[in-house]
């Protein structure tokens, strides 16, 4: 499941990759495990390892002193206190967190709030999931830190958060702290429901009719503006009995884009489109953070560099679709050498597990260093979400967001050992394999119970009636479920 | 709105008047064993003439707000509980009921039934579920919020009970007098009303019209139509709710002042919440998983409206949190469980903790101090109910608490425990007579009160299989009413 479909597909089939197929790559049993963060508010010391800081080079038997969920020292020879917990990383490479600058897990229910071209008040902080098992999975690949996008059904899609890949905490403590919340645009052929037909039509279905769609949207966000503005401007002079304008949680988000106050993320492919945002956004005065995808982005580096746009593309994903066949893998490291801040993305919770490894592509493709091709997954996504000063890197002051690998992270053979946020393990290799065991002896015997009681229980109606239409006519009723109680679909609304 | 449904509402009181005084006239000389007309069953009128005065002597009484008191006396005069003790005076014109070996307790209450309502009646713009974007369109589209999508508030359970739903008697033979029956489907279903499982007619049957405002986070399934997603449903009602407390505020406000501005647009919507938000009506929302819990809490902060909780069956798992919220609860007692031919290699340890532990969500929930009351969860058998609450205090539930989530919980919770959900001088006469422990499977129940109304339960009044309760009428014989 390539990008081919990349939203699309993702958008009616995450859930069940989630279930299905990433359970049995990794382990169903994974799905559960408690998130192991340990206390260790005290400090923690990680030693004898080989410190990749990306701001400061490369340290050989480096240490790395966490306390309070920080950075407190980097080097060779560091002061920890007597009682630190100390993690011997002999032989092993430490590097920042990864950053995943493009992702669709953790959210309860659909990607996309597709019906509608501008779904600006679909907001993914609402239905952030921290229970969801590809934040586990995702950790045991590296990553730390994600920005969690709406889908790409539409050319103003929803609002976007920057998370902390927390893995069991309370949906609250998600977000990361200080972060600017973000909106997701998209061009092209996804918002024109260009590969799948809708059961109606909707507006636009051309290139131009995405441009007018951004156009009115902002046309009306500026209107909205200057109506609260002449609002508060009249309320300031001490007029009475004024009547509020009504909030618009639509139109809301928009402004807080032209305020300076929300970044877009926004996908795209074809090098005249991108070119077109750029125009729409200098017309009315916003900023664009970054073009996701971007597979053409090699073709307009100038423009992007020039805007300060980031850049956040893929590998070596291409032609699942038309506007995706004029990707080059050399595109990465093209973006790179004319300026752009330039990141490598999933879109995918599985490609999402080896992010270190597409990182490593830029160095086939383009020649980029390896410290260049890691700051592809640590610093520069950092840079393009805003949170530079608290991530990307390994240097005093900044969240202990760490993975530890046995073997150089640019290696096909370097496995995760341990993912660490905030000075807590959130992944411990050797834990979840001592865990399965464990996990598994108590599925089975919960299993059993459960199969003891479903045999104890009375017949259900459903049941019933299946026998009894057997006996006249000889055979049963196709797809006899047991009928959902009419009540459960109020009652239970919401609830996955 | 509210004219149109107060002329509602005197309309079933003119006719209910006529048709009592048709009564007294003599078709009341039907009985259950004989054929009625339907008009003459919905109407009640084979009560007319019956007894209004009992006594249940020598009973023990399990009060509910109070201890239980042995060889006590419960009297029932009018449709109220007049006295109860073990020295209740018994009024001549009562009839003695020998409650020698038999325990009253209030009638229980379902607290989120649809029980009495007609069969589900998809709103406007209900899609499919489960379509993906070339899924069918629904009959309506809605293009965003403004087109208000599976949206009724203006519906209310009281203006469409059937008395004769077959259900309204099944429940009232298992020992639930009392249902706060919801209207089903869309985001916005409608109105909840606190209604007694009575013969009817209608108007008499409802004891509070205007109880509960419950929201589902439902979509319409389909890209052709808002909201197709979840987080699209939840910015639908966070604008339902901006837009009513605008309304609220512009409307009196233009009344004031209408020569120097346009007026305000009106909205039923907005109107109709905005009444039940005055009223203090609960905003029920959906919390039947972890992640459903926080959201309620946060939306119900975020929206600042009184808001209780429902489903809650992980309840076990973060009862502090959801007492530290203060949120009053409805525990859906429908307990999941490993359905018969699952697909086991599909089951996750996840769904296997809840099943086993959801139980004992009650316990927890007292533990931690929780408000909280029962509702059947879609449960076709009411019976199953108070076998799933045996379930909730084979897992550590006091009966006394178990108990009190059917009775004087939910009246609190629902605002009526000014008249209902415990047995005390003043109160309407609900009650449950029964041979021993409610709690016991052996258990029988002989005589339900509903509104000081006797109804005697036949040993074999088994309710009904309701498969499909609509077209399953009760079977005659299954009850009647003792003179």
């Amino acid at each position: 499941m390539r990008l081919v479909m990349a939203n699309f597909m993702r958008m009616r089939a995450a859930r069940f990759f989630t279930a299905v197929t990433l359970a049995m790559l990794v382990s169903p049993l994974t799905a559960v495990a408690q998130n192991d963060a340990q206390d260790t508010s005290g400090a923690m010391l990680i030693k004898n390892a080989m410190v990749i800081t990306i701001t400061h080079g490369r340290i050989e038997h480096g240490s790395i002193l966490i306390r309070d969920g920080k950075v407190a020292e980097v080097g060779t020879t560091v002061d920890a206190p007597a009682d630190a917990k100390v993690i011997d990383a002999s032989g092993m490479y430490v590097m920042p967190g990864i950053i995943d600058c493009h992702t669709h897990i953790a959210i309860d229910g659909d990607v996309n709030e597709g019906s509608i071209s501008v779904s600006s008040m679909a907001n993914i902080k609402d239905v952030l999931d921290p229970y969801d098992v590809n934040i586990y999975h995702e950790l045991a690949g590296g990553v730390v830190i994600g920005n969690v996008l709406h889908g790409s059904a539409n050319p103003i899609g929803g609002q976007t958060i920057v998370i902390k890949m927390k893995y069991g905490a309370r949906p609250g403590d998600l977000p990361f702290p200080g972060a600017l919340p973000g909106i997701k645009f998209a061009l092209g052929e996804n918002v024109k429901h260009s590969n799948f037909g809708g059961p109606i039509p909707r507006y636009p279905e051309t290139r131009m009719g995405v441009e007018e769609t951004i156009r009115d949207a902002f046309t009306r966000a500026r209107e909205y503006q200057q109506e609260w503005a002449e609002y508060n401007r009249r309320k300031a002079a001490g007029e009475q009995n004024l009547i509020p304008p009504r909030r618009n949680v639509q139109l809301e988000p928009l402004v807080e884009v032209l305020e300076g106050k929300r970044y877009i993320h926004c996908h795209s492919y074809v090098s005249d489109e991108i070119l077109m945002l750029m125009r729409v956004a200098k017309e009315f005065g916003f900023k664009v953070r970054t073009f996701q995808h971007v597979l053409e982005g090699y073709k307009v580096a100038d423009e992007m560099a020039a805007n300060d746009i980031g850049g956040s593309t893929f590998s070596d994903w291409w032609a699942y679709k038309m506007e995706a066949y004029d990707a080059i893998p050399y595109n990465m490291a093209l973006m790179e050498k004319r300026g752009v801040i330039v990141s490598v993305n999933s879109d995918d919770p599985e490609e999402a597990r080896h992010l270190n490894q597409e990182a490593a592509k830029s160095m086939r493709y383009g020649n980029l260093t390896e410290n260049q091709a890691l700051r592809l997954v640590t610093l520069n996504p950092a840079i393009q979400l805003g949170i530079d000063n608290h991530a990307g890197s390994i240097e005093p002051g900044k969240d202990a967001d760490l993975v530890i690998y046995n073997r150089d992270p640019l290696s096909v053979y370097a496995v995760v050992q341990k993912t660490i946020i905030d000075g807590h393990v959130y992944f411990d290799r050797e834990a979840d394999i001592s865990r399965r065991a464990g996990l598994a002896k108590e599925k089975q015997e919960l299993l059993e119970k459960q199969k003891i009681a479903a045999k104890a229980a009375p017949k259900t109606e459903a049941e019933k009636n299946k026998k009894e239409e057997k006996k006249p006519h000889g055979k049963a009723k196709k797809h006899e479920k047991p009928q959902q109680p009419e009540l459960a679909d109020a009652m239970s609304g919401g609830a996955r | 709105m509210i004219k149109e449904k107060r002329i509602h509402l005197l309309a079933v009181c003119f006719a209910s008047v006529a048709l009592c005084a048709a009564g007294f006239a003599g078709l009341a000389r039907l009985t259950f064993g004989q054929e009625q007309s339907g008009l003459a069953k919905s109407a009640g009128l084979s009560r007319a003439g019956e007894p209004r005065f009992f006594a249940i002597k020598g009973a023990r009484i399990v009060t509910a707000s109070g201890p239980a008191i042995e060889k006590g006396t419960v009297v029932v005069a009018n449709g109220i509980i007049t006295a109860v003790g073990t020295d209740a005076s018994v009024p001549p014109e009562a009839a003695v009921i020998d409650g020698t070996g038999l325990t009253v307790y209030p009638g229980l209450i379902d607290a989120g039934t649809t029980v009495g309502l007609p069969g589900p009646e998809k709103p406007e713009g209900a899609g499919e579920r489960g379509h993906g974007p070339r899924g069918p369109a629904p009959a309506k589209i809605s293009t965003g919020p403004q087109d208000r999508p599976l949206t009724t508030p203006w519906r209310v359970a009281a203006d469409e009970l059937n008395p004769d739903d077959p259900r309204v008697a099944n429940w009232r033979n298992a020992g639930f007098t009392t249902g706060l029956v919801q209207p089903d489907g869309g985001i916005f279903p409608g109105q909840g009303s606190v209604v007694d499982f009575g013969a009817g007619p209608a108007g008499k049957m409802v004891v509070k019209p205007l109880a509960t405002l419950p929201v589902a986070f439902q979509t319409t399934g389909s890209f052709a139509s808002f909201p197709s997603s979840l987080m699209g449903a939840i910015a639908y009602v966070r604008q339902v709710f901006i837009d009513t407390r605008w309304y609220a505020e512009a409307q009196p406000v233009y009344a004031a002042h209408p020569q120097d501005r346009e007026h305000p647009p009106y909205d039923r919507t907005e109107v109709t919440v905005g009444e039940a938000l005055q009223a203090g009506e609960p905003v029920l929302l959906p919390a039947n998983n972890r992640l459903a819990v926080y959201r309620a809490i946060r939306l119900a902060n975020e929206w600042q409206i009184h808001a209780a909780m429902y489903g809650a069956q992980n309840g076990y798992e973060m009862a502090g949190e959801i007492a530290a919220s203060k949120m009053p609860v409805f525990v859906n007692v429908n307990w999941p469980h490993l359905e018969k031919d699952a697909d086991e290699t599909q089951v996750t340890l996840r769904e296997l903790r809840l099943w086993d532990r959801a139980p004992s969500t009650p316990a927890a929930l007292s533990k931690a101090g929780v408000m909280y009351a029962f509702y059947s969860g879609g449960l076709k058998n009411p019976k199953e109910i108070l076998k799933d609450v045996k379930k909730a205090i084979d897992a550590g539930l006091s009966p006394g608490d178990a108990l009190k989530a059917m009775t004087v919980n939910p009246a609190q919770i629902l605002g009526v425990a000014d008249r209902m959900g415990s047995i005390e001088k003043g109160k309407i006469a609900n009650l449950v007579v029964a041979d021993g422990d409610i709690f016991d499977e052996k258990t029988k129940i002989k005589d339900v009160f509903v509104d000081g109304m006797r109804y005697q339960v036949h040993a074999d009044a088994s309710p009904g299989p309701a498969g499909d309760s609509h077209q399953q009428p009760m079977e005659e014989g299954h009850e009647e009413v003792r003179q």
